[in-house]
């Protein structure tokens, strides 16, 4: 099958990334472009998700698209127990593009698979979320003017945040340095540092929040969740320890934006959110200039 | 030349240099527990290279490059060599291969191929010891965590 999706953001080239770039920002140029006129785009939420669901559906409403689709899988033929194959093999004979999310790892790829037309993997289990790294990318590009040479320090869950390992994954096409702070249980998985080690990408490890604050460019907070941890005593004790306040600022560059998926807990204390520096909201709202240039892209219509 | 512990063939296939400890698993993923063909095989038998080793005879049988690469999942050392007329007509040295479809479980208990009728597929990043990335939910399964799939 000659459609292009968007599972992972392994599938996108270092050329295609840039390619997002330029057209996510001429979208937030011309935030009302009618390229989808008369397409259905169907939006399946197999799990629930605000911010994604109506970051892709106003993304798609924008475009002039039309959207079809479901919230959460509760009232649909999935809970007859209509497999994942059946399903997508229906909607893609329906819609010219499937966006979807599923708690199931793989899910998206497998659709993929099976459907007729552009698969974009909204978010499967703990797996892949490659828009959001889009965005992610985005709220870089716009904030320091480049994706090159960037000093990025990850702050809380390296373990398991999808969000951390895609944004490695996609910032190592870039000559970048990290710089990951975690508590040893929530550290970096090997296999990620293995990668960045033979792609000879720069990075340090460190437990301690404030060593290279003032060195970097870019600071991405993750949530430290409490059901990560398996002796609850460890979580009470190092969940205090990565929270980002105002006057840890202080000494920081001028050009530091403050990063986070959202959303969020205790991570960043609320009086950061006056600092200049603090770029989380506006990195949301990023989002839908995001999908809407992935979303053109993968049909073809820009 | 010392005397072969288990039988000569007159015509079939011999796997050779196969872990001890990996005869039945081999014997398994091989489907050979389901077939009629005349099986000799034998185990803990003292080898200069692996310190033990086990061996498969089957005769009447030949193997496809599916099934050599399945043989390599838990033996990538062995030889396959296939016998005609009691002669070795043709010897392969196993080879890891760069992707695997089928025969194994993706560990992940959370991948679609455990969730749906999904064949699993790997690409093999570490080929030394034995490392398998799923290629749908990405995640990693690892030797100690091979378990044969059915059918």
């Amino acid at each position: 099958m000659s459609n292009k999706h968007l599972v992972s953001i392994g599938d996108f080239t270092k050329e295609e990334i840039l390619k997002i770039m330029e057209l996510a920002s001429f979208f937030e140029q011309n935030k009302s472009e009618r390229l989808l006129q008369g397409k259905v785009i169907a939006s399946l939420f197999f799990e629930p998700s605000t911010r994604t669901r109506l970051s892709f559906e106003t993304a798609i409403n924008r475009l002039g698209g039309r959207v079809i689709g479901f919230s959460d899988s509760g009232n649909t033929s999935v809970s007859k127990g209509e497999t994942l194959h059946d399903t997508i093999k229906m909607v893609s004979g329906y819609a010219d593009m499937i966006v979807m999310r599923h708690p199931v790892e793989g899910a998206a790829r497998y659709a993929s698979e099976v459907s007729m037309v552009p698969v974009v993997n909204a978010g499967d289990g703990s797996n892949q979320h490659p828009s959001q790294t889009l965005l992610d990318l985005y709220s870089i590009i716009k904030t320091q003017g480049t994706l090159q040479d960037r000093h990025i320090m990850m702050v809380g869950d390296l373990k398991y945040g999808r969000t951390v390992h895609s944004l490695i994954h996609a910032m190592s096409h870039f000559g970048v340095k990290f710089t990951f702070v975690a508590p040893e249980e929530l550290s970096l998985p090997d296999e990620y540092k293995m990668y960045l080690k033979e792609n000879s990408v720069e990075f340090t490890e460190t437990t301690d929040f404030m060593e290279q604050i003032n060195e970097c460019d870019i600071i991405y907070m993750t949530r430290v969740q409490r059901e990560r941890f398996s002796d609850l005593m460890e979580y009470e004790r190092v969940k205090n320890t990565y929270i980002l306040r105002s006057q840890m600022l202080k000494d920081t560059k001028d050009n530091l934006k403050i990063l986070h998926p959202l959303p969020r807990v205790n991570e960043i204390d609320k009086d950061v959110d006056d600092s200049p520096k603090a770029y989380y909201f506006e990195q949301a709202a990023n989002g839908v200039y995001a999908r809407m240039a992935i979303i053109t892209y993968l049909l073809g219509v820009k | 030349m010392k005397n072969l512990e288990v039988n000569a063939i007159e015509n079939g296939i011999v796997i050779d240099h196969i872990p001890a400890n990996a005869l039945f698993k081999v014997m398994r993923i091989l489907s050979l527990e389901n077939i009629t063909n005349r099986i000799t095989f034998g185990t803990n038998l003292p080898s200069s290279r692996m310190g033990t080793k086990a061996i498969i005879k089957v005769s009447n049988m030949s193997l496809d490059k599916a099934n050599l690469d399945k043989i390599a999942i838990f033996a990538p050392n062995a030889y396959v060599s296939h016998i005609q007329n009691y002669k070795v007509v043709a010897k392969h040295k196993i080879e890891v291969p760069d992707n695997f479809e089928g025969s194994i479980m993706c560990a992940n208990p959370m991948c679609v191929t455990n969730k749906e009728v999904v064949r699993t597929k790997f690409q093999i990043i570490n080929k030394v010891d034995l490392a398998f990335r799923s290629f749908y939910c990405e995640k990693i399964t690892m030797l100690d965590n091979f378990e044969i799939r059915e059918g």
